[in-house]
């Protein structure tokens, strides 16, 4: 085979894997944006998913189809313990206290040597692939559809618009608050093991401040409308730093135009059409 | 026995009582009204009611079971429904959808029953489909079922909350000043609506300023001042009682009409 060639499939390969990577994880931010709740604990929760995934594959040698629904354990129970005090915060105190669990994850990684310190862990074998990666996504997004088009879904919109005359329904708030953050750290902690499995590689500063925006981006860019606008905008954010290498240094200054232009000018993203439910 | 019990029904915020040791006695079947001047408490003991805020004391009993620490979304689903004095209607959502909402407690949602659309689930959606369609038919909505909500005028509005309140043929309906905003040909649709309403067995407690409306149409007239409870009885009763007229028209003007006879 031509270098070139070589060359050639080897980067398309990994831009294919982030863009299946990238659409679970726009779907983690999803989920919370969807009963109204500004939660940026993606990130975190992809982290932890990374790093326990790392450890079950390199200490306990678990074969990958165990340690990806393994991976999801410490980010769900994360998820639970938080769930309850921090979905008391809403709006920007949720948001920030979200991104401060982010950073505090940050420093455990750098000081705790089993987890690599700043080196991080290497030598992780590449597990996943076309399938695994591309299956999930196609799972996440068939049964989110499902759900966005159900009864589920209508609540949650009402919820997401009216949490008090939702409650009145007989909607149990907190109930799909928790559960729409525990749907969040399973995706993101499955997106999270899944890349620690291709690049194998994963560091402290992988999961911190700068992706947790990046995750928003996907959503605010592709909209709420219906599962599939976060998956596009995630598509979109990935391939317009491939398209425009040149300009790799910027990638985080054209997140943060996209989050300035679409919230002034685009309020419910690219794709603001609603998905019509069963109602006939 | 009453289908609603209120008992020494007390809630203080910072410094303010703004229901202040109220009792109320809605009888099953009844139209009962509860009035009084502005800021006399009534929307606050209607959220009391609905498990909007916690009370400082007291109790509420619902056909005798004790649902004073019920939270607001289980009270859904013990028969209790209302509408909203400044109108909270879902805006994203269609008019259809809205009304769906109100099926939400009586709808066993469950993710697996979602994800696998079982026909038992399917029955059980279209159902509902055709329960909302009713609810709209008797409000008088049936033809703007698919529009968005945001589409219809303020009126429509409030009869939207209506059918979204009486979907699930709540034994109770709690409603909010639904003649404010209405002209007085939509006002007399509103009371036939209403007795509608409590003739397919759903009774009815409401909140409501203007008088004619109240005297047509309520069995049993509570009048609140202060937060506290100044008179309670027949409509009849009610208007000539002189603690009412004076709440309403200043003890100066009820002095002079006394003294006038
Ligand atoms: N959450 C709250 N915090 C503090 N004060 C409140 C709160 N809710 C209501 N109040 C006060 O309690 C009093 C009663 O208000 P409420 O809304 O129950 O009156 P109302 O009888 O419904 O009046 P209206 O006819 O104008 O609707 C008012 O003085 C109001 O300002
Ligand atoms: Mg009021």
């Amino acid at each position: 085979m031509p270098v070139w060639l070589d060359d050639f499939l080897w980067t398309y390969q990994n831009v294919v894997y982030a863009l299946g990577i990238n659409g679970l994880l726009a779907l983690s931010m999803y989920v919370v944006l969807a009963v109204g709740q500004l939660s940026l604990g993606q990130a975190a929760f992809m982290g932890m998913g990374a790093y326990s995934s790392a450890l079950l594959t390199l200490k306990l040698h678990l074969p990958f189809a165990v340690v990806l629904p393994a991976a999801t354990i410490p980010p769900v129970l994360f998820a639970l313990a938080i769930g309850t005090p921090t979905l008391r915060l809403s709006g920007v105190y949720l948001a920030i206290a979200t991104i401060g669990l982010g950073e505090v994850l940050r420093a455990v990684y750098l000081n705790v040597d089993a987890l690599g310190g700043a080196l991080g862990i290497s030598g992780i074998p590449e597990r996943a692939g076309m399938v695994s990666i591309y299956g999930l996504l196609i799972v996440a997004l068939a049964v989110l559809w499902l759900v966005a088009r159900s009864g589920i879904g209508r609540a949650m919109e009402a919820m997401r618009e009216d949490e008090i005359a939702a409650a009145v329904m007989g909607v149990n708030v907190r109930r799909y608050r928790l559960g729409a953050l525990l749907a969040s750290a399973v995706l993101a902690g499955a997106a999270g093991a899944l890349s620690a499995h291709v690049s194998s590689f994963i560091g402290p500063n992988e999961y911190g401040f700068e992706p947790a925006v990046t995750i928003l981006s996907y959503a605010l860019l592709g909209g709420i409308s219906s599962p599939f606008a976060p998956v596009a905008g995630a598509w979109i954010l990935t391939l317009l730093p491939e398209a425009l290498r040149g300009f790799a240094d910027l990638r985080l200054v054209f997140n943060g135009l996209i989050i300035v232009v679409v919230v002034l000018f685009l309020p419910n993203g690219l794709l603001p059409l609603r998905m019509r439910r069963w109602v006939k | 026995m009453s289908l609603l019990e209120v008992s020494s029904l007390t809630v203080r915020f910072a410094g303010l009582v703004a229901v202040d040791a109220v009792d109320l006695a809605v009888e099953a079947g009844s139209i009962h009204a509860l009035i009084g001047p502005n800021g006399a408490g009534k929307t606050t003991t209607f959220n009391l009611i609905t498990g909007l805020i916690p009370p400082t004391s007291g109790s509420i009993r619902l056909d005798g079971v004790d649902i004073t620490a019920l939270p607001a979304f289980r009270r859904a689903g013990c028969g209790m429904a209302r509408s909203f004095q400044n109108i909270r209607i879902f805006a994203g959502l269609t008019v259809l959808e809205n009304v769906l909402t109100g099926l939400h407690a009586g709808l066993g949602s469950n993710l697996l029953d979602v994800v696998l659309r079982l026909p038992g689930f399917r029955r059980q959606e279209r159902d509902a489909v055709a329960r909302a369609r009713a609810a709209l038919e008797i409000v008088g909505l049936a033809g703007r079922a698919d529009d968005a909500a945001t589409a219809l005028a303020y009126g429509d509005q409030r009869r939207l909350e209506i059918a979204r309140a009486i979907v699930a043929r709540p034994r109770l309906l709690l409603l909010d000043e639904p003649a404010a905003g209405m002209n007085p040909a939509e006002t007399e649709a509103l009371a036939a609506l209403v007795r509608r309403i409590r003739d397919a067995g759903t009774t009815v407690l409401l909140v409501e300023h203007d008088m004619g409306f109240v005297m047509g149409i309520a069995d049993r007239v509570t009048v609140l001042n202060f937060g506290r409870r100044i008179a309670d009885g027949a409509p009849a009763a009610v208007r000539r009682d002189p603690a009412v007229i004076t709440a309403y028209l200043g003890a100066k003007v009820a002095a002079r009409l006394e003294a006038a006879g």
